[in-house]
């Protein structure tokens, strides 16, 4: 089980990563609302999944914080992109993106009980620590527009917490 | 004549009402990005906490046990004081975020 968790973590984590270091070229401002726009979106749609699987009080009590802050922080993001009259342009990075999360959606809803509960839990620590990742290298460095930059500023901000407490919850469960 | 007395009635009345909470202050506390600021305040008993919530994000103030304050994206929330004590508080959705209120008696 030890090492099946483990190779779970690693493989979302270079999946993810994977999605990031495809496109090696700078991303442009519609690109990058788009990117960041559906990570959100793909951490709601697995949260929406653990609140109608899970019946541990921890992982529910989370996955409503997901659901809760992406819908807010995606809120503003929308606000902005109609605000700058900037239409989110897809991609390469956002195509992967979420072709790897409708496979994991997919491998999740395979499991059932305490291994559902720390396979979601590890792949919310994966994908966060990659957006986070991601967000610092690539996207923040990459954006023009100065509200764009600070939105994901204060996105990364929120989505570290994300991160820790992923880590918190899924320390809890061993 | 009458009316001046009533009038002097009147303002002893609400002299008397203001006179209660002349030391009762309001501190404030502002979120910025998943942060309590400052992280720790002393106040007196019958002070009011007023959380200034400058995120998109809804927080909340709670103590585990005892006080819950919910506080809506870019809202204020606020507390009155009860109870003398130190409490260490932490918002729920972010439990990252932590504070404290070091409460003297009054």
């Amino acid at each position: 089980m030890r090492v099946r968790l483990s190779t779970a973590i690693a493989a979302a984590f270079l999946l993810s990563g994977g999605a990031f270091a495809q496109d090696a070229a700078k991303p442009t401002d519609p690109q990058i609302a788009h990117i960041a726009y559906t990570a959100g979106q793909i951490d709601i749609t697995a949260a929406k999944q653990a609140i109608a699987k899970s019946k541990n009080k921890e992982v529910l009590a989370f996955a409503e914080d997901m659901v809760r802050d992406h819908e807010a922080v995606n809120k503003q993001a929308l606000d902005l992109v109609k605000k700058l009259n900037v239409t989110p342009e897809d991609n390469n990075t956002s195509r992967s993106l979420a072709k790897q999360a409708a496979d994991k959606q997919a491998e999740l809803a395979k499991l059932n009980g305490a291994a559902y509960d720390k396979a979601y839990v590890a792949n919310e620590v994966a994908f966060h620590k990659a957006v986070n990742g991601a967000l610092g290298t690539l996207l923040i460095p990459s954006a023009n527009n100065a509200e764009l930059k600070s939105l994901l500023e204060t996105g990364l901000k929120i989505f570290q917490g994300h991160e820790q407490h992923a880590e918190h919850v899924a320390a809890a469960m061993k | 004549m009458s009316l001046g007395r009533y009038a002097f009635a009147f303002l002893v009345i609400v002299g008397g009402v203001n006179s209660a909470p002349v030391h009762a202050k309001t501190i404030q506390v502002v979120i910025d990005k998943l942060v309590f600021s400052p992280t720790q305040v002393n106040a007196k008993v019958g002070d009011t906490i007023e959380w200034v919530n400058g995120d998109i994000l809804a927080h909340t103030a709670t103590v585990r046990g005892d006080w819950d304050v919910m506080i809506a994206a870019k809202k204020s929330a606020t507390l009155v004081l009860k109870k003398a004590g130190s409490f260490e508080y932490y918002c729920r959705f972010h439990p990252n975020m932590k504070g404290q209120i070091v409460i003297e008696p009054e």
